[in-house]
């Protein structure tokens, strides 16, 4: 008989999420451990220590360290959950915008630009109020809504100024006027497994900036939408956000790729962590099939 | 119940049952964010400040 399945959770910082998660690990009977990204190294040319992991679940709080993490795990062959090719588009607003067009899947109109002059011409082009993003970032931090040329000038002249060079990587979308929520939809594999709104006075509506949830049908409109959002970002375990446009109806705002949660859970009823542990089990046993068949 | 006192301002913190290693705490005197570093003994030090590429 073969031994059973081990899994790695790649994490530092320990939130409820990840909690529930080693709960059902436990629960379970599954062999696992963690890995402290602030404890770990890699030899590069060494990888056996790392093939005991049938599979690796990242939970990284560190987009960084995860990425990183991931690109060493999957050069050797050790499957991940998401993938390095997930982690690389998700955890990177412009990379998801470009896959989501590839795809041709609705999203917010999106322009790029490298300077604070052309940065201003790309937002006069679309009108205001526009939303500022940094290419990387999550929880809402330093999303800035723009809604006239002064603060647009004195927004680029900061994040040009006082950013890192990546901050000059100029991410602007055109606001959209949501009905004062969001749609957070969960996606595990191929299927819509929860969804829930997120309610919210402010325009940013992330619960970690106080959004409150409320359940959310997944009419077929929207699980369509949902999955398709996240075949194109490779698959996995995915957090879909949705806006609602008067209009033009349901737009991909981002993905996330190490989701939280916490409000998920609690307002839909769905054993989230437990379904996440049995899709990264089905990856194991499949590395582990290739493997012994 | 565990207890182990803020290495910030030194009051006397009660951990929950199914408190775990990595956890965060908040020190309900003083409000900094603690990760619980060890259980047997319990150890709590300052957790880490948010980084600009934390998140989900």
């Amino acid at each position: 008989m073969r031994p059973k399945e081990k899994v790695g959770v790649l994490c530092s910082r320990v939130r409820i999420e990840e909690k529930y998660i080693f709960a059902v690990l436990e629960q379970r009977g599954i062999d696992y451990e963690r890995l402290d990204e602030r404890h770990i190294f890699f030899d590069m040319q060494d990888p056996r220590y790392y093939h005991q992991y049938d599979v690796i679940l990242d939970r990284s709080i560190s987009y960084t360290n995860g990425l990183n993490s991931l690109r060493v795990l999957n050069a050797w062959g050790i499957p991940t959950v998401n993938s390095l090719e997930v982690a690389t588009i998700c955890g990177d607003k412009l990379a998801t915008t470009a896959a989501l067009a590839a795809a041709g899947l609705p999203q917010p109109h999106t322009l790029v630009a490298f300077s604070t002059d052309s940065a201003l011409d790309a937002i006069e082009n679309i009108g205001y109020p526009v939303v500022i993003k940094p290419v990387v970032g999550s929880w809402g931090r330093l999303l800035a809504k723009v809604n006239d040329r002064e603060a647009a000038e004195a927004v680029l002249e900061h994040k040009a100024k006082l950013g890192s060079v990546q901050h000059s990587v100029f991410y602007i979308q055109e606001y959209i006027p949501k009905p004062g929520r969001d749609i957070r939809a969960i996606v595990i594999g191929d299927k819509t497994v929860a969804a829930i709104y997120r309610k919210s006075d402010h325009w940013i509506t992330n619960t970690a900036r106080g959004g409150a949830g409320e359940p959310c049908p997944i009419t077929p409109a929207l699980d369509e939408l949902s999955v398709k959002a996240a075949q194109a970002v490779g698959s996995g375990i995915l957090a879909i956000d949705v806006l609602e446009h008067p209009e033009r109806g349901y737009l991909v705002n981002e993905i996330n790729h190490t989701m939280e949660f916490h409000t998920a859970m609690p307002t839909t009823g769905i054993d989230i962590p437990g379904l996440i542990v049995d899709h990264i089990l089905k990856i194991a046993q499949e590395k582990r099939e290739v493997i012994h068949d | 119940m565990l207890t182990a006192n803020c290495p910030e301002c030194e009051t006397e913190i009660a951990l929950e049952d199914g408190t775990i290693i990595g956890e965060i705490i908040v020190c309900p005197d003083c409000g900094v964010d603690l990760e619980v570093i060890s259980l047997d003994p319990i150890e709590l030090d300052l957790a880490p400040m948010e980084e600009e590429d934390w998140g989900e």
